[in-house]
């Protein structure tokens, strides 16, 4: 139902590391599964519109005014002190070209 | 002090009446916890000082004479996906191992308030995906029914804990079961609300359309007064909803109500024994005078597929947020990794089995070519699946099913097999899908084979059954009144 190289696609989109094993046990699993998510093929939806959000509640765009809350430093310095790795309060990251 | 069995309203007059002092409440669960937690797994982090600080503070507080508010100095239970500040956050995950809680969630904030003990975090599954809490990264939980089974999930800990007095009351989460699954399997009882009742500001996002957080509890008016303190519009969770000046009080009679048995709720699969409870349990409903009607829900066996390319499509965007560079487990350091490499292996090493099955699924379902034919078409199956609830409380006012088609299975049974645990959840996704509140009401027990080894424990042989009641939307209360009524009857 998925091919290997499917997978290894998907795993690219989704930013995902795979080890060769996990690939092919990921082809199984998915495939099965992708089997029988089929059954959601039986029911007429020509005329049906999609339910997005919980369909609950009217859907509305909920507004409010565009207002910077400034946040005390020892806030922003617990957030930024969680980063992986940083420089002067700035999140640091790997080069982008190369 | 002993803690057995208390409730809220035990523990409430308790503290008011000074029988007891918060201090010596706090102690007891604690020591409960002590006790018991080694072999029984709930709790993955316990919060002695702050918790007995905190029942200092109110028995200060009654000491001074002040009234004092129904949670105060309660100890209560919080799923490890809600924020708790300065708190460790993991959602059960190595990618947030070490992830610390910067503010409170909105629902933690209203207990604070309150003046509610927070005892620790509850164990779950990974990103409260699965049905057992068997995918949890750091250790397993068990029931506390009989120590070779799972205790259900994602919010296993949290009915884990209620259910042997490791605390009063708990939160949880369900995006397609994860309250009231665990709460039935544990004999405890567990609300999801309606979508949008509880704001989810500060809950680790799993599938944003689905998610509700909600209280699992020893009664239904443990759970009302939970659910009360939690509820209501929040403006930093715009899919909250503002709605309980709008409701009538319900009737607190059962004479007269109609109450819907989807048949397709009842068919193959579903367990003999579970069966005979759910059905002795509508028939004493019906004896108070309840009309009892049978009703058809036709789109139930679309709900998995629907709510697993739903559920994933979500997850799979929601934990793109997961990449190692602003918080929790990274490969950054790694000299030899340039920024895709960081992304790749950051998520190779932090994510469990199942998180990266879901992942993949979300992704190949959102991907360019099977949009339409994965996400869009379930999303109009879920209108359809929507339409079935909506017929159906035209002519009743509840709908009774079973929670799961079988009371809690061994740890390892199904873990192996995706599909088969994907399974379980066939009487609980469509609520979520269709955005409706569901009580999960313990109603009685069923005779399992005898493990052998099992003679530590009395209760060995018997598991818990929870009975499903579905309402229409934001009518929690008319749920609790229904819910307590049936409560004493079984």
């Amino acid at each position: 139902m998925i091919s290997k190289k499917e997978v290894e696609h998907v795993a690219k989109l989704a930013r995902l590391g795979l080890s060769e094993k996990e690939i092919e046990k990921m082809q199984a699993e998915l495939g099965l599964i992708l089997d029988y998510f089929e059954l959601l093929k039986e029911p007429d939806i020509s005329q049906v519109s999609p339910t997005f959000g919980a369909g609950i509640a009217p859907l509305e765009n909920i507004m409010r005014e565009d207002i910077v809350k400034k946040e005390s430093p020892q806030t922003v310095g617990k957030i930024t002190a969680q980063a992986p790795a940083k420089e002067k309060g700035h999140f640091k990251v790997k080069g982008v070209f190369g | 002090m002993e803690t057995k069995g208390f409730t809220i309203s035990d523990i409430h007059r308790g503290l008011v009446e000074k029988e007891f002092s918060a201090t010596e409440i706090v102690k007891g669960y604690l020591n409960k916890i002590e006790s018991l937690d080694k072999k029984l797994g709930a709790f993955l982090e316990v919060f002695q000082e702050d918790a007995l600080i905190q029942a200092k503070k109110v028995d200060d507080s009654i000491f001074r004479g002040d009234k004092i508010p129904v949670l105060a100095g309660i100890p209560a239970g919080v799923k490890d996906n809600i924020l708790v500040k300065d708190k460790k956050c993991t959602a059960a995950s190595k990618i947030l191992e070490n992830y610390l809680a910067p503010y409170d969630a909105t629902v933690i904030e209203k207990l604070k308030g309150q003046g509610a003990v927070i005892l620790g975090k509850t164990n779950m599954d990974e990103f409260a995906m699965g049905g057992s809490t068997e995918n949890s990264a750091f250790k397993l939980t068990r029931n506390p029914y009989d120590f070779k089974r799972v205790p259900g999930g994602s919010s296993g800990g949290s009915a884990a804990a209620v259910a042997s007095d490791e605390c009063c009351f708990s939160l949880g989460s369900d995006t397609g079961g994860s309250i009231r699954q665990p709460a039935s399997f544990c004999g405890v009882v567990g609300l999801k609300p309606t979508y949008g009742a509880v704001s989810r500001y500060g809950l680790i996002a799993f599938a944003s359309s689905l998610d509700q957080i909600g209280p699992i509890a020893k009664t239904v008016e443990d759970a009302e007064i939970v659910f009360d303190v939690i509820e209501g519009k929040d403006p930093k969770d715009s899919t909250s909803v503002e709605f309980k000046s709008q409701i009538p009080n319900p009737k607190s009679q059962v004479k007269g109500l109609r109450i819907g048995i989807p048949k397709e709720y009842f068919g193959e699969g579903l367990d003999s024994g579970v069966r005979k409870v759910v059905e002795e349990t509508i028939e004493k409903v019906e004896k108070e005078g309840a009309k009892i009607e049978e009703i058809s829900l036709p789109q139930t066996k679309y709900a998995i597929p629907c709510y697993y390319i739903i559920a994933t499509s979500e997850a799979s965007a929601n934990l793109a947020r997961y990449e190692g560079i602003k918080y929790g487990r990274s490969n950054i350091k790694c000299q030899t990794s340039n920024l895709l490499d960081v992304y790749l292996k950051t998520r190779e090493e932090g994510f469990g089995d199942e998180v990266k099955r879901r992942i993949m699924l979300g992704t190949y379902a959102l991907s360019a070519g099977y949009y339409e034919a994965y996400y869009l078409r379930a999303q109009k199956v879920r209108t359809l699946i929507r339409k079935d609830f909506e017929r159906a409380f035209q002519k009743v006012d509840f709908i009774f099913t079973p929670v799961s088609p079988t009371p809690a299975f061994k740890i390892g049974e199904k873990i192996n097999d995706p599909l088969k645990m994907y399974l379980v959840d066939i009487f609980t996704v469509s609520v979520n899908l269709a955005g409706l509140p569901a009580l999960s009401l313990p109603v009685g027990k069923v005779e399992v084979e005898k493990d052998k080894a099992g003679k530590n424990s009395a209760s060995v042989g018997w598991l818990p059954v929870g009975l499903q009641i579905i309402g229409r939307p934001f009518r929690e209360s008319e749920i609790f009144q229904i819910g307590k009524i049936t409560e004493k009857l079984v």
